[in-house]
């Protein structure tokens, strides 16, 4: 509260003194106020609810509420149409568009802010484009470079017996009950596999990569340290086609194979599996020459 | 009655009417608003005085209208426009505040 309140509450203490002000002021008669008055405004005043607890306040509000055509209340309400009026003209003003009611040189700063804010934003989105293009591009060029790295890792992966292969094919079972073969004729077979183009070959459960070896030792054949017994079971991807007739040379694998005393049946499959793989070897000597400029 | 009818009114024909306040007026429009709200809340303030007289009522409207534009656009032409208006609106706004306490004793008595 300020200090100006309080002679008002004074006065509102002591109806009395404020009563005779009134009195002076206006040219109502006072004598119809007094809570005590038997005049029928006072009664309809008292009905009206809360002029019973404020006589004064309320009852002097009822009376200029009262329509009357007199000069003030015709004033008033002209003067409270236009504020009215020029209230809902500015509420809609200010609602319907902020920047129509700000000054010149708001609107100059804003324009200019807005501006400067614009240039930054195309800065910025010209770098960020510049930077999505250059990753974009250095992505695709990663993404093929690892394509390619990966077909060759397993086309090799497959050459070299690091990697499980499926494809056409042919088994062979090469039976020899007596125990008449030695290592040559295996090799003869193997090696006519690989001049007939196959890719992947297992023989008893071993991959049979470019450094495979048979040898005969104490009248058993071990392929890569790994002893065989009867039946020598191939399995080979390539050309079913061109491996069959390539084995059934007259004079060549299986012409050796049988003059030993064995029995060969080969069956030619559409799909053939070589699940057995072998780690290669990290090279000892040999390593990779250095890219010629 | 005649004033609640008056500003009912004038509310209305703001609303049906929607007119445009013209650019010269713009700046000065919502400070005259409060300045009449101001003179509004004096009236009412002294008529719950006993005070109220209905000349007192019209000079002080127009006046604190008329004032109040003008102080805002002399600080217009002085380059403080914004900072003028801004205190225009909190001295009128205190003013609405200390007659609205006043009437508020006069009818709750507290």
């Amino acid at each position: 509260m300020t200090s100006t309140d309080d002679p008002r509450d004074a006065r509102d203490d002591d109806p009395q003194p404020q009563e005779a002000v009134d009195a002076d002021a206006t040219t109502e008669t006072r004598g119809a106020d007094e809570p005590a008055g038997s005049g029928p405004e006072a009664v309809t005043k008292d009905a009206s609810g809360p002029a019973m607890a404020a006589p004064g306040g309320w009852r002097r509000l009822g009376e200029a509420l009262r329509p009357r055509l007199s000069r003030s209340q015709l004033l008033a309400g002209i003067l409270c149409a236009a504020l009215g009026f020029a209230l809902v003209v500015q509420v809609q003003q200010s609602s319907s568009d902020q920047l129509s009611s700000a000054r010149q040189e708001d609107l100059v700063r804003l324009l200019d802010e807005v501006t400067q804010r614009a240039d930054r934003l195309d800065d910025e989105v010209a770098r960020l484009e510049a930077t999505r293009d250059e990753l974009a591009s250095g992505t695709g060029q990663a993404q093929a470079a690892l394509e390619l790295a990966r077909e060759r890792a397993q086309s090799e992966g497959i050459l070299s017996g690091r990697l499980p292969a499926e494809g056409p094919g042919v088994e062979i079972s090469i039976l020899d009950p007596d125990g008449n073969l030695t290592a040559a004729q295996l090799f003869n077979v193997l090696e006519e596999l690989r001049n007939a183009g196959a890719e992947a070959i297992e023989l008893n459960g071993a991959r049979l990569v470019t450094s495979s070896w048979f040898v005969d030792r104490d009248g058993v054949i071990v392929v890569d340290d790994q002893e065989l017994a009867s039946p020598y079971r191939w399995t080979a991807i390539g050309d079913p086609a061109t491996i069959s007739p390539a084995l059934e040379i007259p004079g060549g694998a299986f012409a050796t194979v049988r003059n030993k005393g064995a029995r060969v049946t080969l069956l030619s499959h559409d799909l053939v599996q070589v699940t057995a793989v072998r780690a290669p070897e990290e090279p000892q000597f040999a390593r990779p020459q250095e890219p010629r400029e | 009655m005649i004033a609640v009818v008056g500003l009912v009114i004038g509310v209305v024909a703001g609303l049906v009417l929607q007119p445009t306040v013209p650019v010269a007026l713009q700046p000065y429009l919502p400070i005259a608003v409060v300045a009449a709200l101001d003179a509004l809340f004096g009236g009412l303030r002294a008529l719950l005085d006993g005070l109220f007289d209905d000349k007192v009522f019209l000079v002080s409207f127009l006046s604190n209208v008329v004032v109040a534009a003008f102080i805002v656009f002399l600080g217009d032409q002085l380059g403080v426009g914004s900072q003028l208006s801004t205190a225009v609106v909190v001295v009128l706004g205190i003013r609405i505040f200390s007659n609205a306490a006043a009437i508020r004793r006069h009818l709750f008595k507290a």
